[in-house]
């Protein structure tokens, strides 16, 4: 383990010290919600603890919502030589740092994905601590202390930030703050009892009551039930779910053509499993025809598959979905259905 | 409550060559071509020049990604087999735009390639025992690389059982070939269609796939495997008359189409409940299919 501390009033050379080490991407104000945006000056650059979420999560920065992944022509296909630039993602909670520690396991397991694997070898993680809102519970996903998966963590003890050292890469940008003064390697005194009242006041800041015990079971046990049918009639296939999760993973690729004939690219996309043709095959067979079974597979991935081949929900209980579905189906609307607490 | 809920498929997955490289194409040649019925074509392709695939090697039941330059990617079962090195084969259907794309193509052009993808069959399971095969329609294409894989090592197998159901004469594939092993004592074969069989009589029943069953006399269930390929209906009638026959759910394999895309179980398309249909599958066996919802 290794901790300095951190003082706010520092806020500004710590922008100067992490623009040294690539382009620093921090939420800031997009309309009335937040998004993650380069910054460029360090007016924009805050600790922003109260901004709970940004309208589309971090994996944008890790696979875009499109971009090449081939380059052909009409004797050969290869990768793109494409120049990746160091990115700082700072202001990023847990909840979106276990999002990322998902999406590393899944895309790292049985066959890395290159795409991916390029663009997170140049990414380094600054985490800040967070006060939820009425909409978070990543304390009913067990994600709302991270162990692992950031560069550099800032913890707010009041008085100071308690600043958690995680890879070798956060070390190096310390290391250059200390000689620049504003890491503090002596922690105070106080600290032990500081971090308690910090996780403690961590727990007591949740008032989402979603229950999530049993899930799985519950999933498998309702693959039949009506509740399906009734939220199938009302959800609008937006795929909006699928954009602003964490941990939605889907794409397609698509072959666009130069004007030349010749050569072109394979573009690599977002896609969304709540789209009516995500499971059309030739002969026009569509395994998910209907709009309950596509919601259905959606849940299952988040409640009951990524359970079963990692251990853990694939939700890390960002709320993102709870803010953006048009017609309110979502975790905790599908939670209480499991249970039947919820008449429509 | 299941302990073990990630236990798929009873067989394990192949090597497969996994690395970044696997998801960029690379070339082959189609170097001849025939038409096997009014819809269907036979492709035969070798790689050009690439290091990667000196040794392409796959197993029987796995898949490959085709791609037309310009026109997309599309994937097909692999009709060849193993055992017969150098070239590789696919039998396509023409059903949609990439398909009709592919039946323009000349003997000469160029198509880019991926995989192997999928588990495939397990053929090292299958070994020393008797063996059903049943195919329906189309899915005499990815049977026959395990037929030919078969017959290629036919001292290292028990009997070999073929019924394969076709809607009438004229779509049955490879029927020179099958007509001919009709008469071979290598294997038992039987055929049906569903519509006419005139002219056929003596070769082909009448009548669908599982009145075939009443052919092949008495099977020792506990030394026999089965595997089944066809259009997704025929799969609960077949699997019934192999229940009746004792078979062991574990013994009964299955081939399932879904939309397989990425073919590594990243993208997402071809996925059923918590498994990937282009890793874990496309080969299913009974036993799979009673536990996880969606199957067939």
């Amino acid at each position: 383990m290794r901790v300095v501390k951190f003082e706010k009033k520092n806020t500004e050379k710590l922008f100067d010290v992490l623009s040294r080490f690539g382009e620093v991407w921090s939420p800031m104000e997009k309309g009335e919600s937040y998004s993650y945006q380069k910054i460029e000056d360090s007016n924009n650059f805050i600790f922003h603890e109260e901004v709970t979420r940004t309208i589309l999560p971090e994996k944008k920065l890790l696979l875009p919502q499109k971009f090449p992944t081939l380059k052909f022509n009409s004797k050969k296909y290869e990768k793109p030589n494409e120049e990746i630039p160091t990115k700082i993602l700072f202001g990023i909670h847990n909840c979106g740092i276990s999002a990322l520690n998902i999406l590393d396991e899944f895309y790292t397991t049985d066959f890395v994905d290159a795409d991916y694997q390029q663009r997170r070898n140049k990414l380094i993680i600054v985490g800040v601590s967070c006060i939820a809102d009425e909409h978070c519970f990543c304390d009913k996903t067990n994600t709302n202390i991270v162990e692992k998966g950031y560069d550099i963590f800032f913890a707010d003890l009041c008085n100071y930030y308690l600043v958690w050292i995680g890879t070798s890469k956060g070390d190096d940008i310390i290391r250059m703050g200390e000689d620049m003064g504003i890491f503090d390697a002596n922690i105070p005194g106080d600290v032990t009892n500081k971090y308690a009242e910090y996780r403690k006041r961590n727990r007591e800041s949740y008032c989402n009551d979603i229950d999530l015990e049993g899930s799985t079971d519950l999933m498998e046990l309702s693959h039949d039930a009506e509740f399906w049918q009734e939220l199938g009639d009302i959800c609008l296939s937006c795929g909006q779910c699928t954009m602003v999760c964490p941990t939605c993973t889907c794409y397609n690729v698509i072959d666009e053509i130069d004007l030349n004939k010749d050569t072109g690219q394979r573009i690599r996309y977002w896609d969304s499993c709540l789209f009516k043709d995500f499971s059309l095959t030739a002969g026009d067979h569509n395994f998910r025809a209907a709009r309950s079974e596509r919601l259905k597979l959606w849940y299952t991935h988040k409640l009951k598959a990524f359970i079963g081949k990692f251990g853990a929900p694939s939700c890390v209980g960002c709320g993102r979905c709870i803010v953006t579905c048009p017609v309110d189906i979502n975790i905790k609307t599908v939670a209480e259905k499991l249970k039947k607490k919820r008449a429509l | 409550m299941r302990n073990n809920q990630y236990e798929y498929s009873q067989h394990h997955i192949p090597e497969q060559p996994h690395n970044h490289e696997s998801q960029v194409p690379i070339m082959m040649r189609i170097i001849s071509k025939k038409d096997l019925s009014p819809d269907v074509r036979f492709f035969q392709t070798v790689p050009t020049t690439d290091y990667r695939y000196e040794n392409l090697n796959y197993k029987p039941g796995q898949f490959m990604s085709l791609s037309i330059s310009g026109s997309g990617e599309a994937p097909f079962s692999i009709t060849s087999s193993p055992t017969r090195k150098g070239i590789i084969e696919f039998a396509i259907r023409k059903v949609g735009k990439f398909t009709e794309k592919l039946f323009t193509l000349k003997d000469g052009d160029l198509l880019g390639l991926r995989g192997p993808f999928g588990n495939g069959f397990d053929v090292e399971k299958f070994l020393g025992k008797d063996i059903i095969i049943i195919a329906g329609g189309l899915g005499a294409a990815p049977l026959r690389s395990l037929l030919l894989y078969i017959l290629d090592n036919k001292e290292q197998f028990g009997r070999l059982i073929y019924l394969y159901g076709s809607r009438n004469v004229e779509e049955i594939l490879y029927k020179g070939d099958f007509f001919e092993l009709l008469s071979s004592d290598q294997i038992e074969l039987y055929i049906s269609v569903d519509e006419n069989n005139k002219g056929f009589e003596d070769k082909i029943h009448r009548g669908r796939v599982t009145e075939l069953f009443s052919k092949i006399g008495k099977i020792n269930p506990d030394n026999t495997v089965a595997a089944i390929c066809g259009p997704p209906i025929m799969y609960k009638f077949v699997v019934q008359e192999l229940l009746k026959l004792n078979m062991n759910k574990n013994d009964i394999f299955l081939s399932l189409e879904r939309r397989m895309k990425c073919g590594v179980g990243k993208c997402g398309h071809c996925i059923i409940d918590y498994v990937y249909t282009c890793v874990n599958g496309p080969v299913f066996t009974y036993w799979d299919v009673l536990r996880m919802q969606d199957l067939i």
